[in-house]
């Protein structure tokens, strides 16, 4: 499942990127290579209500927290349909919101260093730590492969 | 153990092999059998045994914040003395404070007699214990520990209603501050744009005290406004007639019980006849601030939740394969459902074939909210009179008949749309329902004018006279606490 995204990972800047540059609703250059599975499933989702394979191990993939079982793709599922009632709404010439506080300057203050030194304290919280460094596990390492099957449709 | 080196021990009790107060011990009765060394002119055993109780908790497995949060750090400052820290809904999420790992919070009005009388005059079959009701949430601990005498004062966090929701079922006063005004260092952020700390006191001025040494401009927070702090101390409004109350007419939906819109009529004929304008208002959008606050909600608690990956604090999971599998492991044990189901849909509104139709649209939405309160409040309007919740605080076995999406959307339906709009509100109790349960109603003020809130709530709250929780049968020895002092204390402004 993992290594099944992973290599969708590395095809999508392949299949044609539409990146935020292009405006809404502009088609997407979709190449050759052909759209990415997820994009066009995703699609496929908000029309149909239902959430494609390929989109759940993406999600997995990028939230690095798994669903679970069918009741949490259910779950999102429902929460996409509550979301979509926000199509009623007309928001043409209407700017999107960040902030509150969006008509105020944002400030910086002097880039001086008044605080810190507490290496110690902040390595306390840490279950595994050598010396003054946090130990992470090897990276660069796709999950094992958890499926039998070959993954991939291309088109 | 005594005879190796500083890094050797430091690195057995790191894993656990000995404790630190086992250790002192060691080293103590040592010191007492070499006495005839005289190597020592003082032994300080209570001291050393009190630092190895410190250190002790240092070692437990929870996460120890190494530095306060401002808005605690301020009222240290002040001398507060700090009784604990309170429950909730896990990482905030959730309208019942039933979803943390320490278990659900009861409400202590479940064991109020006011309650309890009621409860006898109807037939029942079921066991007493088992039907006690929730807090509301996600900040009920706060809200339950205000309600129940055990401090004075609490904090809370409110994003969506946190702090108002649990206030109204426990019948304390709920504070949602304005968006800016005050710190957020230190609060685990959940939406960076709606997050504020919350106050919960069991009055108005108490609100108004902590608020006072809350607010102002913290330089760790830059979304902290740099305007001076006006005072919070609140006058005694005894002349309402120029006050101009709105009623927003979208707040009327169907789900409303019939008991909180009679006292929300109530409560606006009260106005009316103590000589305030009281006149119907309109927020058009209100019917999708509740999903525009799904949306940006989980898109932002996709990316806050991301820090936890469990390499520098936190749970860790023991799988050393990869940092990948490791990430996987330690989210899905540390994270519950709910919190599994905000990331999920989050990540799926973020997804770069969604963003546009969902995380934009939201935030466009997003300002015709909030323009529709600036459109009310340029209109004349001081001060927006609505419920705090639809129903007084129902038993814990039937709120988890729905999942805790529909029952956050049913509870934050009044609350949600004053954080999107960054105005500051407040809950205070009005009246006991039909079952002797608390009824709040919310105050949503302008922008920055929290003084303006706090002192036209101040003045409702002492026209109804909300009667103080009994919980004498459950308190044992400490009734004396409730009897004639508290009376005089809390009545006499």
């Amino acid at each position: 499942m993992w290594a099944r995204a992973g290599r969708r990972v590395l095809r999508a800047p392949r299949g044609g990127c539409r990146g935020f540059a292009s405006p809404a609703g502009s088609p997407g250059k979709a190449g050759g290579g052909g759209v990415s599975a997820g994009r066009e499933a995703g699609r496929a989702a908000l029309e149909t209500g239902r959430i494609a394979r390929e989109v759940v191990e993406h999600l997995e993939r990028l939230a690095l927290v798994d669903f679970g079982g069918p009741e949490a793709v259910a779950r999102l599922e429902r929460a996409v349909a509550f979301a979509d009632r926000l199509r009623a709404v007309d928001t043409d010439g209407v700017q999107p919101l960040e902030s509150v506080l969006e008509d105020r300057c944002l400030y910086l203050r002097s880039d001086n260093v008044v605080e810190g030194n507490c290496a110690e304290e902040l390595l306390q919280n840490s279950h595994r730590v050598v010396e003054e460094y946090f130990v992470a596990p090897p990276g660069n390492i796709s999950l094992p492969k958890l499926d039998e099957q070959e993954p991939f449709s291309q088109s | 153990m005594l005879g190796r080196t500083l890094r050797e021990v430091s690195a057995a009790l790191k894993q656990g092999q000995i404790t630190p107060t086992e250790l002192c011990l060691k080293c103590l009765s040592l010191i007492k059998k070499t006495k005839f060394l005289n190597a020592y002119i003082t032994v300080s055993e209570e001291v050393a045994l009190k630092q190895a109780e410190e250190s002790e908790k240092r070692y437990k497995k929870g996460y120890v914040p190494p530095y306060n949060a401002t808005v605690v750090q301020k009222l240290l400052d002040q001398g507060a003395l700090l009784m604990g820290k309170t429950n909730l809904d896990e990482f905030a999420m959730g309208s019942g404070s039933t979803d943390g790992i320490f278990g659900p919070v009861k409400n202590p009005w479940s064991y109020s007699k006011q309650y309890r009388e009621k409860r006898k005059q109807k037939p029942h079959g079921e066991n007493e214990e088992t039907n006690w009701l929730i807090t509301g949430g996600s900040s009920g601990g706060s809200a339950a520990a205000v309600s129940a005498f055990t401090c004075f004062a609490a904090l809370g966090s409110d994003t969506g209603g946190s702090t108002r929701n649990p206030a109204a079922h426990c019948g304390v006063v709920g504070l949602k501050p304005s968006y800016g005004l005050v710190s957020r260092h230190g609060l685990i952020p959940l939406v960076n744009s709606m997050d504020v700390p919350g106050i919960l006191t069991r009055c108005v001025d108490d609100a108004a005290t902590v608020l006072g040494v809350l607010a102002g401009h913290d330089c760790k927070d830059s979304t902290t406004v740099q305007d001076p702090v006006k005072s919070f101390i609140l006058p005694s409004l005894t002349d309402v007639s120029k006050l101009c109350i709105g009623i927003p007419k979208e707040y009327l939906v169907p789900e409303l019980s019939s008991e909180v819109q009679s006292l929300w009529s109530k409560a606006a004929k009260l106005f009316e006849s103590e000589g305030a304008k009281v006149i119907e208002v309109s927020l058009p959008h209100t019917s999708y601030s509740i999903v525009c606050y799904h949306v940006l909600c989980t898109s932002e608690v996709a990316s806050n939740m991301a820090r936890f990956d469990g390499l520098e604090y936190g749970h860790r999971c023991d799988i050393n394969v990869s940092t990948e599998a490791m990430y996987a492991a330690t989210r899905r044990e540390g994270f519950n459902d709910v919190v599994r189901g905000r990331i999920l849909s989050g990540n799926f509104f973020l997804l770069k074939e969604n963003y546009e139709n969902y995380f934009i649209k939201a935030q466009k939405v997003r300002r015709l909210i909030a323009n529709d309160f600036v459109n009310v409040f340029n209109s004349g309007v001081d001060v927006l009179l609505t419920p705090t919740t639809l129903s007084e605080a129902v038993p814990y076995m039937e709120f988890i008949k729905e999942d805790n999406r529909t029952r956050s959307a049913q509870g934050d339906i009044f609350t949600q749309a004053v954080n999107m709009a960054g105005l500051p509100a407040v809950s205070v109790p009005m009246a006991l329902s039909n079952q002797g349960l608390p009824i709040g109603l919310q105050f949503i003020g302008r922008a920055f004018c929290d003084q303006q809130l706090l002192t036209v709530a101040k003045w409702f709250e002492k026209q109804v006279q909300f009667p103080v929780i009994q919980l004498q049968e459950i308190m044992g020895d400490c009734s004396s606490v409730f009897e004639n002092d508290l009376a005089s204390v809390s009545l006499k402004q």
